[in-house]
């Protein structure tokens, strides 16, 4: 684990709720577009406006990516759920009802390990399918906050997206580690394919459980709820505050009330939300127009064994070959750029050239032309070709920075190619080398001398001179052994 | 033009006439109209009928060449979504609401060329027994027009009753096809959950109820529920009938064994509907049937399991009903105060009283009490029907255990009104289908047989009806019909 | 429990949890017909089946599940068709307010 928060004798305690909007095509209990962006009310029917004799029929897809999610978070995945009603009134929810899952979710206990030195386990309490609400955009009032709005316009487009909803055990001891967890979480859902979870767009949304207790303690302090934080930056900032605030409120012999919060990333503050349901009585109870949902251990097994390489297990892999764990972490989270890294490493057959190169021109490239690793000119077939002009000697590093910019540039060259027009072939033999050399000593016959006195510094400058001498180009290995030889002589 | 005289038409009839070139469907469908219009304004049966789109409807079927059912006149039970139509399920809360979408079973109605003459009356959102919970006013029996028809489908029992349409579509949650059927002197069938689609059925207690045939016989019964019994992708509970529906012969009754739950029959039975009862049994066994008796320990649960579990589902299934997309709106200063003054005013008492019994029995502290327990209940129910088919083929019951109650005689007293379905709601708390045919009269009035079957047993409770209904020489139309009002 | 008499704050309560503004005429009429007609629901509490698994479904099947495939829903007009009160693009309501 990093660093827990811990103060004046206080540790933080804090477990997430995490929402995912799944990309299927169609939404969770109807056949409307499951699609963002369009005008408002515009993906709606019979079923998702709720109109009287509306029925919902379950989206399979949603129920396999769920399962693939539980499966990827090590969920037990039961032989039977179940869908539920969870009551409660408001614009939003066009049935006053949710239909969600309530004591048979699909995806039972699971175990979440961020990797790494300062690793840590979170224990995932449950994974269950329901469908999100509509959107009210709410006029007046301050930018989208309920309170003070002069009344509000409802865009039933969202309601019925699939969601996961994935609540974890208070088991995450620090804002960062909260930070690292949701990371890597949405990295793995990335991965599955099950969902873009882009907080922007609110296709990941969480909410943490946040409370504080005496160090050593067994028992949960209370806890509040703060609400839809949309950046991992927020989330960490958002329970930071929060731990502060309840840490204030203990040290000045206050009562920390069960209440929900809303972070204001703008002025770093926390401020108590109205609740949907004063008394908070759901009335949870079966869902009788849908039938249990089943499934079977053969198929399950199936899904698991299909699921691709998961970023808990790259970084495990990468970290095992002797990538160094920062890189690999990157690896870890980006599927993009792990692939890329992948095809390049089996073509280079050297996994830490590869990660080299990624980590290093690439990723420059990437971040300065705002292109994902499958968006760059430079394919991995491309950069492997100029790593192996490297590794033969044909060119050497600095010539290869150079190379690489030109393919960057254009995406008809070849490495070879441009070695060859810019004359960038590493000067080497003992003959062409042997020339250069004898014309820096000649030119500097002072540093030969002090050379001589014992002074091995020098060395470093004359194959600078050099290598300035040959362009470049000069094999610097081989320089550097021949100098040595020249000057021992 | 065809001088059709629709009372006491059955459908079958009328499809002999319109294939047999005798009438047209458009001939067919203006004397229905000209029925309604002479006798609808004292039954009140209907809440919406639009003459232009009945008509309209009837010449593209008499264009179209079709054949089978085509261009044979039905009636919806209003708390069926039908597209461009008004449907208010008998509430003041979607009045003027104009549905999006065709329930399944319409559209299948549609498919098989029958003409819409209308919708018909009934209680605010099928809760009831007696059409009197209808926001637009009661229905009278067309047998005695002093008298409910029954409910929560009494608008359909008297539309046909009355000869303003030759079969209609009803619901069934506790027995609303059923009694209404036995308070008007028509056959009605509740079938299997899960036979027929309840998609666009504006829900009352989805885990119950289910739509079927209103008829004045047995085959026209079978007739409409082929039309309807039909798998949807639209319903999720719904598959379909395990084989196709037949349309009976009646014939003898050798080696059926019916069961009779004795215990059931010990109280609160009019000796007239016992004494049809009795009659029925000795029909049974002159066709060479055996009866038996069985036991159904857990169906004098069956009110209070019900009770909880069908107020329970409308509390949810009701909530809907909030002003902010279709429907009744009554302003207020937020939100909570629009939703409080919008259900407060469109909904009616019965429909109050069961939101929050429902609301009651789900909420914390007494879910398990209430909810779970009559649940429990149901299971026990169900077990008892599945004991009871072990050894025989289908169970013997009245439909109701009286007849037609007069108007305004049980309003005040809910638990009255409720004991009224005694005979009918264990049936729907197991999910099996029942067929309820008349048997006779009692001081005027119609009083009917229950056949109940296993799950999927359709065919033969149709088999079963018909070979009574042979020997019930049942007159199905009423003294004061005759010759209109 | 056999014995349920509902207060007209118990009353008050489950007509807020399910959005009915009731006047006091109707809280004291719904006190009294819940209390009896709870009353007989309750005839059902003392059985002594607390190990029968309750029916949750009325089908014996499970997964009726829908392929995953969309088609377009209804045109913006018919969806505000029915409002009671619709903006050029949706539907207006009241304040959340208190």
């Amino acid at each position: 684990m990093s660093t827990p928060w811990q103060k004046d004798g206080y540790e933080a305690v804090i477990g997430l709720e995490i929402h995912v909007q799944l990309n299927t095509n169609s939404k969770m209990f109807c056949s409307c577009p499951n699609q963002f962006g369009d005008e408002p009310n515009t993906n709606v029917c019979f079923v998702c406006l709720a109109h009287p004799g509306a029925l919902p029929v379950a989206n399979a897809e949603a129920v396999r990516q769920s399962a693939r999610v539980g499966l990827a978070l090590g969920c037990r995945i039961p032989d039977t759920s179940e869908f539920s009603r969870k009551q409660y009134f408001y614009p939003d929810s066009p049935k006053a009802y949710q239909i969600s899952q309530y004591d048979q979710p699909l995806c039972a206990e699971g175990m979440f390990r961020v990797p790494g030195a300062d690793g840590f386990e979170v224990r995932i309490t449950r994974a269950h399918l329901e469908e999100d609400a509509a959107k009210m955009i709410h006029a007046g009032g301050d930018s989208g906050r309920i309170s003070g709005s002069a009344g509000s316009v409802v865009d039933f487009n969202r309601v019925g997206t699939p969601l996961l909803e994935i609540v974890t055990e208070p088991d995450i001891r620090s804002p960062e580690d909260a930070r690292r967890f949701l990371t890597l979480l949405r990295a793995t859902v990335v991965a599955i394919g099950a969902s873009e979870c882009d907080m922007e767009k609110g296709s990941l949304r969480a909410d943490a459980n946040v409370s504080i207790r005496p160090i050593g303690s067994t028992e949960y302090g209370t806890k509040t709820e703060l609400k839809n934080m949309n950046s991992f930056r927020f989330l960490e900032r958002g329970v930071e505050a929060e731990l502060e605030r309840q840490l204030s409120m203990l040290q000045a012999g206050e009562t920390i009330e069960q209440e929900t919060l809303h972070f204001d990333p703008a002025s770093g503050t926390l401020s108590s939300l109205r609740s949907k349901e004063q008394a908070h009585d759901y009335r949870y109870f079966p869902e009788p127009d849908l039938l249990p949902v089943t499934q079977d251990q053969a198929s399950l097994a199936a899904l698991a064994a299909d699921l691709p390489e998961l970023p808990v297990a790259r970084f495990e892999r990468l970290s095992a070959a002797g990538i160094v764990e920062a890189t690999a972490l990157v690896l870890a989270t980006d599927t993009e750029l792990a692939a890329y890294f992948d095809d390049l490493a089996s073509r280079t057959g050297d996994i830490k050239v590869a990660s080299n190169w990624v980590m290093g021109e690439l990723q420059a490239h990437l971040n300065a032309d705002n292109l994902s690793a499958a968006e760059s000119p430079v394919t991995p077939q491309r950069l492997a070709e100029l790593i192996g002009l490297v590794v033969d000697g044909t060119i050497n590093q600095t010539a290869a920075k150079e190379v690489f910019g030109a393919l960057v540039e254009d995406s008809a060259a070849t490495a070879a190619g441009v070695v060859a027009d810019r004359d960038l072939a590493q000067v080497g033999g003992d003959d062409a080398l042997g020339e250069i050399i004898d014309a820096v000593l000649a030119a500097h016959p002072d540093e030969v001398e002090a050379f001589k006195g014992g002074r091995e510094q020098v060395v470093g400058f004359l194959v600078g001179q050099c290598m300035k001498q040959s362009g470049g180009r000069a094999d610097a290995k081989a320089l550097q052994g021949l100098l040595r030889e020249r000057l021992s002589a | 033009m065809a001088d059709i005289d629709v009372i006491g038409l059955t459908a079958e009839r009328a499809m002999g006439l319109l294939r047999a070139g005798e009438c047209t469907s458009e001939e067919l469908a203006q004397a229905y109209l000209d029925r309604i219009a002479a006798v609808d304004d004292d039954v009140h049966s209907y809440l919406h009928v639009d003459p232009e789109r009945t008509l309209a409807a009837a010449r593209a079927q008499d264009a179209s060449g079709g054949d089978a059912l085509s261009g044979v006149p039905i009636a919806y039970k209003d708390l069926l979504s039908t597209k461009d139509v008004p449907t208010t399920a008998g509430s003041k809360i979607l009045e003027g609401f104009v549905p999006i979408q065709d329930a399944d079973v319409v559209a299948r109605g549609n498919e098989a060329g029958l003409v819409s003459l209308g919708k018909t009356n009934l209680d605010e959102f099928a809760m009831g027994s007696s059409t009197e919970h209808s926001a637009y006013g009661p229905t009278r029996n067309p047998w005695d027009l002093t008298r409910v028809p029954g409910g929560s489908s009494g608008g359909s029992a008297a539309v046909v009753a009355s000869g303003c349409a030759p079969w209609s579509l009803g619901t069934d949650t506790g027995g609303s096809i059923r009694q209404p059927a036995a308070f008007c002197g028509l056959v009605g069938l509740m079938p299997t959950y899960g036979t027929v689609s309840r998609f666009g059925v504006i829900a009352f207690a989805c885990s119950l109820e289910q739509v079927g045939p209103m008829a004045l016989t047995v085959r026209d019964a079978a007739l409409l529920q082929q039309v309807i019994a039909k798998d949807s992708p639209n319903d999720a509970t719904c598959t379909g009938p395990r084989e196709p529906i037949q349309v009976p012969e009646a014939g003898r009754l050798d080696g059926v064994r019916f069961g009779v739950p004795w215990a059931e029959l010990e109280e609160g039975v009019e000796p007239g509907i016992r004494a049809r009862f009795d009659e029925s049994l000795a029909i049974a066994k002159n066709l060479g049937a055996e009866i038996v008796g069985v036991e159904l320990p857990y169906s004098r649960h069956g009110l209070a399991a019900y009770y909880v579990i069908a107020p329970a589902e409308a509390s949810a299934n009701l909530s809907r009903f909030d002003g902010v997309r279709y429907g009744l709106r009554v302003d207020g200063k937020d939100i909570r105060s629009m939703y409080e003054a919008t259900r407060d005013a469109g909904f009616g008492p019965e429909v109050k009283r069961r939101i929050m019994i429902g609301t009651y029995a789900l909420s914390a502290g007494y879910h398990d009490a209430y909810y779970v327990q009559a649940q429990r209940v149901r299971t026990l129910i169900r077990q008892d029907f599945d004991n009871a088919f072990a050894n025989v083929d289908a169970i013997l019951l009245p439909t109701a255990p009286t007849t037609a109650f007069p108007i305004g005689a049980r309003l005040d007293d809910p638990l009255a009104m409720y004991a009224n379905d005694i005979f009918t709601l264990p049936v729907n708390l197991a999910g099996i289908p029942a067929l309820s045919l008349p048997n006779g009269l009692s001081d005027g009035l119609p009083s009917s047989l229950q056949i109940i079957g296993p799950a999927y047993s359709e065919n033969l409770l149709l088999r079963l009806g018909a070979a009574f209904e042979a020997e019930h020489q049942f007159d199905f139309v009423p003294a004061a019909m005759r010759g209109g009002l | 429990m056999s014995d349920i008499e509902l207060t007209p704050d118990e009353v008050r309560h489950v007509a807020t949890l399910a959005r009915l503004g009731l006047d006091d005429a109707e809280v004291e009429r719904l006190g009294r017909e819940l209390t009896s007609i709870l009353g007989h629901v309750n005839t059902i509490a003392a059985l002594p089946i607390a190990d029968v698994p309750p029916t949750k479904h009325s089908h014996e099947n499970a997964d009726s599940l829908r392929p995953d495939v969309s088609r377009p829903g209804v045109s913006r007009d018919e969806a505000l068709r029915n409002a009671p009160d619709p903006t050029a693009d949706g539907f207006r309501v009241p304040p959340i307010g208190a």
